[in-house]
């Protein structure tokens, strides 16, 4: 391999003695269980204290904006479901309505209710994966079965409802392709019963157990204005006291319908993000009861032609996914296949925050603070 | 769908997306797309698409826009609204200046994304973007600007720190230099990687031959 070159900057430069001899740069990863996939970050330590970080990324890099402006935009939407490939429900939400609007269609209120319900379930999932690798790398083995045997409840309805249980392409521009299975209601409510407990469970074994506590306390500091300056979004940004979520900022979908609430942390460590991330999946329960009660009658699928042709233009939509903003940028020249497909992938920008969480920390707080930032290499590298 | 972004003024009259109204103003606004030179710029009729004629861009009035254009003058080539979403274009030579005013006068603080467009056919063959969002405002804008090729962009780092890898993504993928970054290098590909992967003119197979050759130690990754 030609060596990648890493210039980690100092602060400032230390004064030299023998003991800077202590000095070391080390490589942790791509092949390593804490970090979630291929991420390999060059660390630079004095003993136990990180001094430095760099991320070296592109391991899974798929070139999937390239693929994108080779198939026609019904071609291209099964890819999106292999970025966050533990999300995949929310990546094609995302894209959906961003085509929808290209064409200047809407889907029909069935559809957006099937969408936020698929979509709530999906961040359940997501947070409940999180969760469990998280507690995982921090020591605490038990809730890695607990979220694991209750995710599978989740799997089993996508797969009951379009044959797939992650990469699940869920949806259609312009509607979703299936109508519910008989009994999809039932499930979903049965569902919500379910877990409603099991997510008390996971908080018993966690919230106050001192190890947990001791290890996730003032661990990652990031204060609101650092959020923002470094573009971080979703329960990280939310969980330093900035009350923001695209499903209230700018609604899409059928959220306006439904009554829930934004759950924020006030230090900004990776304790709160915890909570918040906690307190989203109960949220999300909420949002799936209100939504399973209410769903309308009606199509699943708005009128949209057998090819599309979007006008010039172009479009920038975002939804706010699981790990925080995830945007789509498409530009169409008027033909079958996007002109630019861009997507802003929100752990690619959060896994930027990395350095300066981590800085002045110890080791073993570096595997805290990239399972707290919970990012999913696929949509990373893309 | 309610994503509108919110204006601080109360949106022309003109503004609406209705089909009609549209139609009319598409004769008078048609010079205003005229920056994209799409291949099918005319709606191909024989498809027969949702609607006839989509929506076109219509002029964007805000309070913000006049004090730019004040300020700027011509240097703000268009300030439209498409799709009930704002944008800007401007000349390069107004920034970085333009987006450090947007984020210290017009609470931009959040630079949502960078990200650039190739087209080859043009002189000036890039375009280069910036999606900003102001938290304050609930606001979302885009502003743009060409750049030829070879010529650097300004780099946005120091005015939003996330821009750091956002740019050195479009370098990896495009080979635009954003002048004054800190650390412009590759970021998805290889530090050896020759070429540009985004550009129109890097085909959908194409690589690096010789860099797969001599890391991978194989004939072709194909």
């Amino acid at each position: 391999m030609t060596e990648r070159t890493s210039n980690l900057e100092l602060d400032a430069p230390r004064d030299k003695t023998f003991l800077d001899a202590n000095e070391l740069i080390i490589n942790m990863g791509p092949q390593h269980p804490a970090t979630h996939g291929v991420l390999r970050v060059i660390l630079k330590l004095d003993g136990e204290k990180v001094l430095g970080t760099e991320c070296v990324i592109g391991y899974l890099h798929r070139g999937v904006e390239k693929i994108a402006e080779h198939r026609t935009y019904t071609m291209f939407n099964p890819y999106v479901d292999r970025m966050d490939y533990v999300a995949a429900v929310s990546n094609g939400l995302g894209y959906c309505e961003a085509v929808e609007k290209l064409l200047n269609v809407e889907a029909p209120p069935r559809a957006n209710y099937i969408r936020v319900i698929l979509t709530e379930l999906n961040r359940i999932a997501s947070h409940q994966l999180w969760l469990g690798t998280h507690a995982l790398d921090i020591g605490a083995i038990t809730p890695l079965f607990y979220t694991f045997r209750d995710r599978e409840e989740i799997l089993k309805i996508f797969e009951k409802y379009c044959g797939a249980r992650l990469t699940t392409h869920a949806f259609r521009i312009g509607g979703c392709q299936y109508e519910t299975y008989e009994g999809f209601e039932a499930d979903v409510k049965k569902f919500v019963a379910f877990v409603t407990p099991k997510i008390d469970e996971y908080e018993e074994l966690l919230t106050t157990n001192r190890i947990w506590v001791e290890r996730t306390r003032n661990v990652g500091l990031i204060t609101g204005k650092q959020a923002i300056a470094l573009g971080v979004t979703g329960p990280v940004l939310r969980a330093s006291g900035v009350k923001w979520d695209l499903r209230k900022a700018q609604p899409y979908a059928a959220y306006p319908d439904f009554d829930f609430e934004i759950p924020i942390g006030q230090n900004g460590d990776t304790f709160d993000r915890y909570i918040v991330r906690m307190q989203e999946m109960r949220q999300s329960l909420r949002i799936i009861s209100q939504a399973v009660e209410r769903i309308p009658e009606g199509p699943i699928m708005a009128k949209v032609p057998k090819v599309l042709k979007p006008p010039v233009g172009e479009i920038y939509h975002s939804i706010e996914a699981p790990k925080g903003e995830l945007g789509y940028f498409i530009v169409s020249d008027g033909s079958t296949q996007p002109y630019r497909v861009r997507v802003r992938p929100p752990s690619f920008v959060n896994l930027q925050a990395l350095d300066m969480m981590v800085r002045g920390s110890l080791v073993a707080d570096v595997i805290a603070v990239i399972g707290t930032l919970d990012i999913v290499l696929g949509e990373v590298d893309r | 769908m309610p994503e509108d972004t919110k204006s601080p003024s109360p949106p022309p009259p003109g503004n609406e997306p209705k089909p009609g109204a549209e139609k009319q103003s598409g004769a008078a606004q048609s010079t205003s797309s005229a920056d994209k030179p799409a291949p099918a710029a005319v709606p191909p009729k024989p498809a027969a698409p949702a609607k006839p004629t989509g929506p076109v861009p219509v002029p964007w009035d805000s309070p913000m826009v006049a004090k730019l254009r004040q300020q700027y003058g011509s240097g703000i080539r268009e300030a439209n609204t498409y799709l009930r979403q704002n944008y800007l274009v401007v000349d390069s030579s107004l920034l970085p200046e333009l987006l450090q005013l947007l984020r210290d006068e017009e609470q931009f603080d959040y630079c949502v994304d960078i990200t650039a467009l190739h087209y080859p056919q043009r002189e000036k063959q890039f375009d280069v973007i910036w999606i900003l969002y102001s938290f304050a405002r609930n606001e979302r804008i885009r502003v743009k600007t060409q750049i030829a090729d070879g010529a650097p962009a300004p780099s946005a780092v120091s005015i939003w720190p996330t821009a750091d890898w956002l740019e050195r993504e479009v370098y990896d993928m495009f080979g635009i230099i954003f002048e004054g970054h800190p650390n412009l290098k590759r970021i998805l590909l290889p530090d050896g990687w020759k070429g540009y992967p985004l550009r129109k003119d890097y085909g959908i197979i194409q690589q690096d031959q010789e860099w797969v050759q001599i890391n991978l130690g194989i004939e072709s990754g194909q």
